[in-house]
C-alpha cells in the first residue's frame, strides 16, 4: 500500500470528525448506548473504510468484498456512522438507532441491515466467525485476495472463546485474517488492568503464532501503515490499536464510566448532565474550540 | 401390528439386526458430501466417536479439526455458512449444544445461519462413561431457540436419511445421535420427511372405536416402545405407536391422532421436562386436551452402568414401559 498524502490524511481526519459528530447525535436521539468505544475507534474506522477496505456501498452483497466482523457489537454506533457517511444508507437514518422497527438495532443484526456481516453483541464470538469465513474462502480459492477484518475490545479478551479462536487461526496460518484490538484500557466495571490484567499482550499473541503490530489509534498515517503491514503478513495479524476512550470530547476521555452511558446520562465531573450533549457537540463541531478561536 | 406400508425391518423376535445411530449419520454425511460440494464438516477431537471420520477420509480438504473447543466450533461453522457452506459440526451432545448454547443461539440461530449441529452420545445409554457424558437435557435447550429444527432419529437408517434431508433444507438444525447399537427399525425404502410423524405400529381401534393409547416416541428407545406396545396389544389394548423423529417443527397430525385416543404416552431417553414429552404436552393441551403420561428421566442425572442396566434403572426398557402404561390404563378403568 502506498503512503497517504497530506491531503488524504486531512480527508480521513475530516471523515472521522463527521463520524464522531454523528455518534454523539445518534446517542442523544437514542437516549442510551455506548459512548467511549465508538468515539475512540472513529479514526480507525474512517481509515479502513476510506482507504483500505475493498467494498461497494451500493452493492453490499458484492461477492468480492472484504468482510468486516464487529465482534464487540456494542460499539456499533461507529460502524453505523461510518457506513452512513459511506453511502450505505441515508445519514438521517442514524437517528433511528435503538428505536422500534429501526434497521440500526442496539447491537448489530445482519438481517436488519445490508452491509452487516454478522450479528454480534455477546462478546468473544466474532473472531471464530471471521476465521470460519476465511476458512471457507480458502477452500474455494487458496490464492484469494479477500481480507477478513475482525474488531475486538481489550476487555473482550477476558472471554475464553477468543483464545480458542486465536489458537486455531494460528494453527491455520490464516494470512488474510486481520484483528484490530481496541486497546483503550476500559471496560464496564473499571480499567481493564484492574478488572482482569491482560498484559503482556504482544507476547501472548506471538506465542499463538500471530503477527503483532502496535499503533497509535489516532494517528491516521500509523493506522494506515499498520493495515498495510498486516495485509502483507504470512501469518494472521493483530493490530493492537492504542486508543483513548471517548476521544474527541475531553470530558469523556479516559473515563471508564463513559463506556455504557450516552451524553446526558454520564458522570458529572466536568459537565452537568443537561449540558453534556450540547457541550460535546459544540466541542466536536468547533474542533475543540480551535474554530471559535480562529473566527474571533 | 407393524405398519406394512413403511417397509420396516423390525420384528419381535429376539434376533434383531443392530447398528449404532451415529454410524447412520456418518454414512449419510458422506452421501450428502457427494451430492453437494458445499457440505463441510467440523469436529472437536471426537472425529471417530461421532463417525465423522468417514467424511474426513473421503473429503479431507472439506474437514476442519477445531480441537477441543466447542464454543469456537459453533461460531467457526457460522462463519463458514456466511460464505455459502453447509457446515455439519459434531461433538458429544453434552458439549455441543451443551457447552456452546449461547454461540448456537446468537451466531447460528439469530443469524439464521445454515448450520447443522450434530450431538452424539445422547441419553443414558452412553453407559459406563457416567452422568457427565450423558446428555439428557439437549432436546429441551435446542428446541426453545427460534428457527431451530430438531431431529431425533430412531435408528441408524433413519439417521442416514435425516442427515441427507438436513443437508438439503436451509436453516439451523440439531440432530441427536446415540452411541450404542440399537435395533434397526426402518429400511432403505422407508420414506423420511422432516416434520412428518410415522405410524410404526397399529392394532386398529378398540370396540369402542377409539385407541386406548397413543404412544409418541423418538430415538433409540423406539424399539423398546415397540416391544412394550406388542406386549400391551397381546393384553387386548388398542394401541398406535408413532415415531416422532422431528421434535420441531412438531407435526400437527399428532392432534388428530390424540383425538382418536383415550390417552397419550411419550417416551424418550431425555428429561421428562422440556423434551418430546414437553413438546407433545404443549401441543395436545392446546388442541386436544387429554391425559399425557411422559416417560423419561425423572429430573435426575445419569450414572455409570451398562446401557441395559441403565435403561432398566430409569424405567426405559420395554418391560418397565409396559408396566408404566398398564398402571396408567388401570387408573383409567377405575
Amino acid at each position: 500500500m502506498e503512503h497517504l498524502t497530506d491531503i488524504e490524511i486531512k480527508e480521513i481526519e475530516t471523515f472521522a470528525l463527521s463520524i464522531r459528530i454523528s455518534i454523539i447525535e445518534m446517542l442523544i436521539a437514542a437516549g442510551s448506548g455506548h459512548t467511549a468505544g465508538p468515539l475512540g475507534m472513529a479514526d480507525i474506522f474512517a481509515t479502513l473504510y476510506h482507504k483500505v477496505l475493498v467494498h461497494n456501498p451500493h452493492d453490499p452483497h458484492w461477492n468480492k468484498r472484504d468482510r468486516v466482523i464487529l465482534s464487540n457489537g456494542h460499539i456499533c454506533p461507529v460502524l453505523y456512522a461510518t457506513m452512513a457517511h459511506n453511502e450505505y444508507f441515508p445519514v438521517e437514518e442514524l437517528l433511528s438507532l435503538r428505536k422500534f422497527k429501526s434497521r440500526l438495532q442496539g447491537h448489530p443484526h445482519r438481517e436488519y441491515l445490508s452491509g452487516i456481516e454478522t450479528s454480534s453483541g455477546p462478546l468473544g464470538s466474532g473472531l471464530s466467525q471471521a476465521l470460519g469465513m476465511a476458512l471457507a474462502e480458502r477452500m474455494d480459492d487458496p490464492y484469494t485476495q479477500k481480507y477478513f477484518y475482525c474488531f475486538m475490545g481489550d476487555g473482550e479478551l477476558n472471554e475464553g472463546q477468543v483464545w480458542e479462536a486465536l489458537m486455531h487461526a494460528g494453527k491455520e496460518a490464516m494470512r488474510n485474517l486481520i484483528v484490530v484490538i481496541d486497546r483503550n484500557n476500559i471496560q464496564i466495571d473499571g480499567f481493564v488492568n484492574d478488572v482482569m490484567p491482560i498484559e503482556p499482550l504482544r507476547q501472548k499473541f506471538e506465542s499463538f503464532h500471530w503477527h503483532v503490530i502496535e499503533c497509535d489509534g489516532h494517528n491516521i498515517s500509523h493506522i494506515h501503515q499498520a493495515f498495510g503491514e498486516a495485509k502483507s503478513s504470512a501469518l494472521p495479524s493483530i493490530i493492537i490499536a492504542h486508543t483513548i476512550p471517548g476521544k474527541g470530547v475531553h470530558a469523556f476521555e479516559y473515563d471508564y464510566r463513559w463506556h455504557g452511558n450516552p451524553p446526558g446520562k454520564g458522570p458529572e465531573n466536568f459537565w452537568k448532565k443537561q449540558d453534556q450533549a450540547k457541550n460535546a457537540l459544540n466541542e466536536l463541531r468547533s474542533l475543540g474550540g480551535r474554530l471559535n478561536d480562529m473566527t474571533r | 401390528m407393524i405398519n406394512p406400508n413403511l417397509f420396516l425391518v423390525y420384528d419381535f423376535s429376539t434376533q434383531k439386526k443392530l447398528s449404532p445411530i451415529r454410524k447412520g449419520f456418518g454414512m449419510g454425511l458422506v452421501e450428502a458430501g457427494k451430492k453437494n460440494e458445499d457440505v463441510v464438516a467440523l469436529c472437536c477431537d471426537l472425529t471417530e466417536s461421532t463417525q465423522m471420520h468417514l467424511f474426513k477420509d473421503t473429503f479431507p480438504k472439506r474437514f476442519i479439526e477445531v480441537g477441543i473447543a466447542e464454543q469456537s466450533m459453533a461460531s467457526v461453522a457460522s462463519g463458514m455458512a456466511a460464505m455459502g457452506k453447509i457446515p455439519f459440526f459434531s461433538s458429544y451432545a453434552m458439549f455441543s449444544p451443551g457447552r456452546n448454547w449461547e454461540q448456537i443461539r446468537t451466531t447460528i440461530c439469530y443469524n439464521n445461519s445454515n448450520c447443522k449441529i450434530v450431538g452424539s452420545h445422547a441419553g443414558v445409554s452412553v453407559g459406563p462413561d457416567g452422568g457427565t457424558h450423558q446428555a439428557i437435557e439437549d432436546i429441551a435447550i435446542v428446541r426453545v431457540i427460534p428457527r431451530m429444527t430438531v431431529v431425533v432419529p430412531c435408528d441408524a437408517e433413519q439417521a442416514r436419511k435425516a442427515t441427507l434431508a438436513l443437508a438439503e433444507m436451509t436453516g439451523p438444525a440439531y440432530i441427536r445421535l446415540q452411541r450404542e447399537d440399537t435395533p434397526l427399525i426402518t429400511s432403505s425404502e422407508t420414506p423420511f420427511e422432516i416434520g412428518k410423524v410415522q405410524v410404526l405400529f397399529d392394532t386398529g381401534k378398540s370396540t369402542k372405536h377409539i385407541y386406548d393409547v397413543l404412544i409418541s416416541v423418538c430415538g433409540g428407545v423406539t424399539a423398546q416402545a415397540l416391544d412394550a406396545a406388542h406386549a400391551l396389544a397381546q393384553d387386548g389394548y388398542a394401541i398406535r405407536v408413532v415415531n416422532v423423529h422431528t421434535i420441531k417443527p412438531l407435526d400437527t397430525m399428532l392432534v388428530q391422532f390424540a383425538k382418536e385416543s383415550t390417552s397419550v404416552v411419550t417416551i424418550e431417553e431425555h428429561q421428562r421436562i422440556g423434551g418430546l414429552g414437553g413438546a407433545v404436552a404443549e401441543l395436545i393441551s392446546e388442541h386436544a386436551p387429554k391425559k399425557v403420561l411422559r416417560i423419561g428421566i425423572n429430573d435426575e442425572f445419569g450414572q455409570s452402568g451398562t446401557p441395559n442396566e441403565l435403561l432398566k434403572h430409569y424405567k426405559l426398557d420395554a418391560e418397565s414401559i409396559a408396566v408404566s402404561i398398564r398402571a396408567m390404563l388401570k387408573e383409567y378403568d377405575n
